[in-house]
């Protein structure tokens, strides 16, 4: 017989379904609920894992032709980056403090997505799904390595990127990403699939990575520039793993709805709260800026955004809860959150500054309602201590939110006036919030954010508010990390290295 | 902004990250050292898991092994995502031409049918066992603790699921997808078959990772690969005339040596660490490669029939040998 005249030629679809959901079988020997314990849990219901659509049909063969591609354009990269002194390459040392928070707070996010992705790709019961939550339990390790692989040569000869690690587990400002990722990984499978697939990877991550990426084009950072271009295509897949993921589960049953719209609004507020950062890092820490945050949050927010919930209304899916307030905050965050940063420098592992004259000229002009009238004045304030030889330094305690573990420095919604400050008392214990938004997330599963670690009531348990005893605990290098870039070492190095290269002597 | 930059040799101000200072000496740290040590969260940590109140979210405390550093453990091949992928790539483009070579040739049409029917009997529900050691490593690498143990499960997770796939091709090559219909019915009901679906299943509710690490990695594929890949197909099989299955299943033969000096370092650093540590890995081998052992029986009588019993034995005193070197006795 002629084998090959009656080969049976598979359509894409079909063959996939061959080499991925047609390897698993019902076990006989073990129960379903023993071999995956973890997906009733949460109450979402699922009756036929087979009507999962695969989101893209990648083998192993094609992942590792098309992946070992990039991998050695990276490489050869970021190689020639370090070997040329790329570095001096950047508009001004400045940029780098953007990295600097990358590296402590976004970083160790791609390893926990990594990790969790490797969890819930064992925990799915349909092959189809745990093979497309594997492949991106790789990508994400993958994406932590490059970006600690692209930065390793910013380390060797600036400071604040040194002790990442440390920082990640032990400094202020990381909690708030860490608890984020934290957050996620403790809540179930499908939670976890909502928070990061969909809310992360699919509402947040452009406005994440556009401008970030954006950012370090416009500022001659090769390194950061070639790890996120990179990334693209393995984002590309997360991102529609996320939407099929919360479509299926919207699909499943109808009582997963109201389940998944609360998940779909804390998510969304846990998530907006984390890119208080990357307002900041757009709107003052680029030297030369791309765009500011608020026409970021026009296209990939409200454009983008309002174009994804108008999909899924169909499902009964209605925008965030925190949306409006979102919208509300936009042109005031990247000031507060400054503003603070500033005066809390001296705790921070990366640089901060008095914005300049051209700087805030062309925050007024970004930002017209709000900059003149609420933020140029205490600028102005600040810049006058400084000139006056007192600067502006506030070694208070922070008043940190018990859900996003970002600082009460926000102003109430409608009155930019007034600091908004909510408080809970659970169980006799006080608890203190930055926003509705989270004072909700917080009342919805008490048990789970009495738990939260608070870096700065934690700093004056442990230490007495000894804050050299923190530096050293932390590794943050006083004098060196910290402050005001203006008179720093990183500027300091940074000119003479580059009027070195540039001259002509 | 690309300026015109003269070449100046300027002083690093540091070697590496302080985290790889601490561990190696102020040096200038490997793309290894850089991507495995010390990038899990170690402390701090904001909740317990929803899913199990009485773990940690990273918690070494689920597995009876017990390592002062985790990161001990650490991968002689060093793999890194980079190194990982760039070395299979290497070995899929080989058996991507292995695979076009015995096309083209039409090798697997000239197979005597009885030769190509036990080539299907045996090979085919294997697929759906490189399935079950895909979902053992996903979840040693989900669970276990540091990086420098759970990243290569990972990789190894891909690398089952790449096998997996590899065996499905073989089986449509070989006879279209009813024998892949076949092969998942023999799984699923032939009576040669249970004790290893068993076995496979059995461990998927194993939720030590360190012993399902030793259950799946150790006794099983120590014992599985050799007896199929090296004993059936690269002698057996091919003496009988299907050298063009050993070319089919090439990548799996070398991925088992290169993947075993791995899974060696791991016992033997951990056997090292205490004689506690020593004694559960004992226990744990001796359990499941009595079980491996049985299980496979009926799988390798499929083809060498009552030759069979001679040749688990045989691989079995090799397996032993192997892993006494390592410092475990069983
Ligand atoms: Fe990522
Ligand atoms: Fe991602
Ligand atoms: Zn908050």
């Amino acid at each position: 017989m002629d084998m090959k005249a009656t080969k049976k030629k598979l359509g894409m679809k079909e063959r996939y379904r061959v080499l991925t959901r047609d390897l698993g079988w019902e076990p006989g020997y073990q129960s379903k609920e023993a071999i995956f314990p973890y997906v009733r849990y949460e109450g979402i219901k699922v009756h036929d894992w087979d009507k999962w659509e695969d989101p893209f049909r990648l083998t192993m063969d094609a992942y590792w032709k098309y992946q070992a591609e990039k991998e050695r354009k990276f490489y050869a990269i970021i190689d020639a980056h370090a070997q040329n002194n790329g570095h001096l390459n950047l508009t001004d040392a400045r940029y780098l403090s953007a990295l600097k928070i990358f590296l402590q707070a976004i970083s160790p996010g791609e390893y926990a997505a990594h990790k969790g992705f490797a969890r819930i790709g064992r925990e799915f019961p349909g092959v189809g799904t745990q093979v497309a939550c594997q492949m991106q339990a790789i990508d994400e390790i993958r994406h932590a390595q490059t970006q600690i692989h692209a930065m390793s040569n910013y380390n060797r000869y600036y400071d604040g990127f040194h002790a990442f690690a440390d920082a990640r587990d032990r400094i202020w400002y990381t909690s708030v990403a860490r608890s984020f990722f934290d957050d996620a990984m403790s809540a179930g499978p499908f939670e976890f699939m909502i928070a990061i697939g969909f809310s992360f990877e699919y509402v947040l991550t452009n406005l994440l990575f556009v401008p970030f990426m954006s950012g370090a084009a416009y500022n001659g950072d090769m390194a950061t520039v070639t790890f996120g271009f990179s990334a693209q295509s393995d984002e590309a897949r997360h991102m529609t793993l996320g939407l099929e993921c919360i479509k299926f589960m919207l699909e499943q049953d109808p009582d997963n709805l109201p389940i998944v719209q609360g998940w779909i609004d804390k998510w969304f507020w846990r998530g907006f709260r984390v890119l208080g950062l990357v307002s900041t890092m757009m709107d003052y820490m680029l030297p030369k800026r791309v765009m500011s945050w608020r026409e970021a949050w026009e296209i990939y927010g409200v454009e983008n955004g309002g174009a994804l919930f108008r999909d899924l209304a169909r499902y009964g899916i209605r925008p965030p809860k925190g949306w409006d307030d979102a919208e509300q905050a936009i042109d005031h965050m990247s000031h507060q959150f400054m503003l603070g940063l500033y005066q809390w420098s001296f705790g921070t592992a990366f640089h901060s500054w008095i914005p300049s004259d051209d700087d805030m000229a062309w925050l007024s002009a970004k930002y017209p309602d709000t900059f003149d009238r609420h933020y140029r004045p205490r600028w102005a304030h600040i810049k006058k201590l400084k000139a006056a030889g007192t600067p502006f330094k506030n070694y208070g305690l922070a008043r940190l939110c018990q859900c996003c573990q970002l600082p009460c420095v926000f102003t109430e919604p409608g009155d930019p006036t007034l600091t908004c400050h909510r408080e809970t008392v659970y169980k006799g214990e006080k608890y203190q919030f930055c926003s509705d938004g989270c004072k909700d997330i917080f009342e919805h599963e008490p048990e789970k954010y009495i738990q939260a670690w608070l870096p700065m009531p934690a700093l004056f348990s442990e230490l007495g508010g000894d804050v050299a005893a923190w530096m050293d605990w932390v590794n943050l290098r006083d004098g060196a990390d910290n402050g005001d870039y203006d008179g720093s070492r990183d500027q300091k190095h940074f000119d003479e290295w580059r009027g070195l290269a540039t001259s002509n002597l | 902004m690309q300026i015109d930059l003269r070449t100046v040799s300027i002083q690093p101000q540091r070697n590496a990250f302080d985290h790889l200072v601490r561990r190696f000496g102020d040096k200038p740290a490997s793309r290894y050292q850089e991507g495995s040590y010390d990038i899990q969260a170690a402390e701090n940590l904001h909740y317990r898991p929803t899913w199990d109140p009485d773990q940690q979210l990273y918690d070494a405390g689920i597995t009876r092994i017990a390592m002062r550093d985790w990161y001990a453990l650490k991968d002689p091949r060093q793999f890194y995502y980079s190194t990982y992928t760039l070395t299979r790539a290497r070995q899929q483009d080989t058996t991507e031409a292995n695979f076009a070579f015995v096309e083209s040739r039409g090798l697997a049409d000239r197979l005597a049918p009885e030769l190509r029917e036990a080539v299907l009997r045996l090979l085919v529900p294997l697929r759906h066992a490189a399935w079950g050691a895909n979902q053992n490593n996903t979840f040693v690498c989900g669970y276990g603790f540091g990086t420098a143990f759970t990243q290569p499960c990972m990789y190894h997770a891909m690398d089952n699921l790449g096998i997996a796939q590899y065996l499905s091709r073989l089986g449509m090559m070989l006879g279209d997808v009813e024998a892949l219909d076949a092969g998942k019915a023999a799984w699923l009901d032939g009576p040669a078959w249970q004790p290893l679906r068993r076995y496979v299943e059995d461990c998927m509710v194993v939720r030590d990772p360190f012993e399902l690490f030793v259950a799946q990695n150790a006794a099983l594929d120590g014992l599985l690969y050799p007896l199929v890949y090296a004993r059936i197909v690269d002698d057996e099989l091919s003496a009988r005339g299907a050298s063009a299955v050993a070319m089919l299943t090439q990548f799996m033969a070398e991925w088992f040596d290169e993947t075993r000096k791995w899974v060696d370092a791991v016992l033997k650093t951990a056997a090292a660490e205490s004689d506690h540590n020593r004694e559960v890995l004992q226990g744990w081998m001796a359990h499941w490669s009595d079980r491996a052992a049985a299980a496979l029986v009926p799988v390798v009588e499929l083809v060498l029939g009552v030759d069979a019993d001679e040749a688990v034995a045989v691989q079995i005193a090799a397996f032993k040998a192997r892993i006494h070197k390592t410092g475990i006795s069983f």
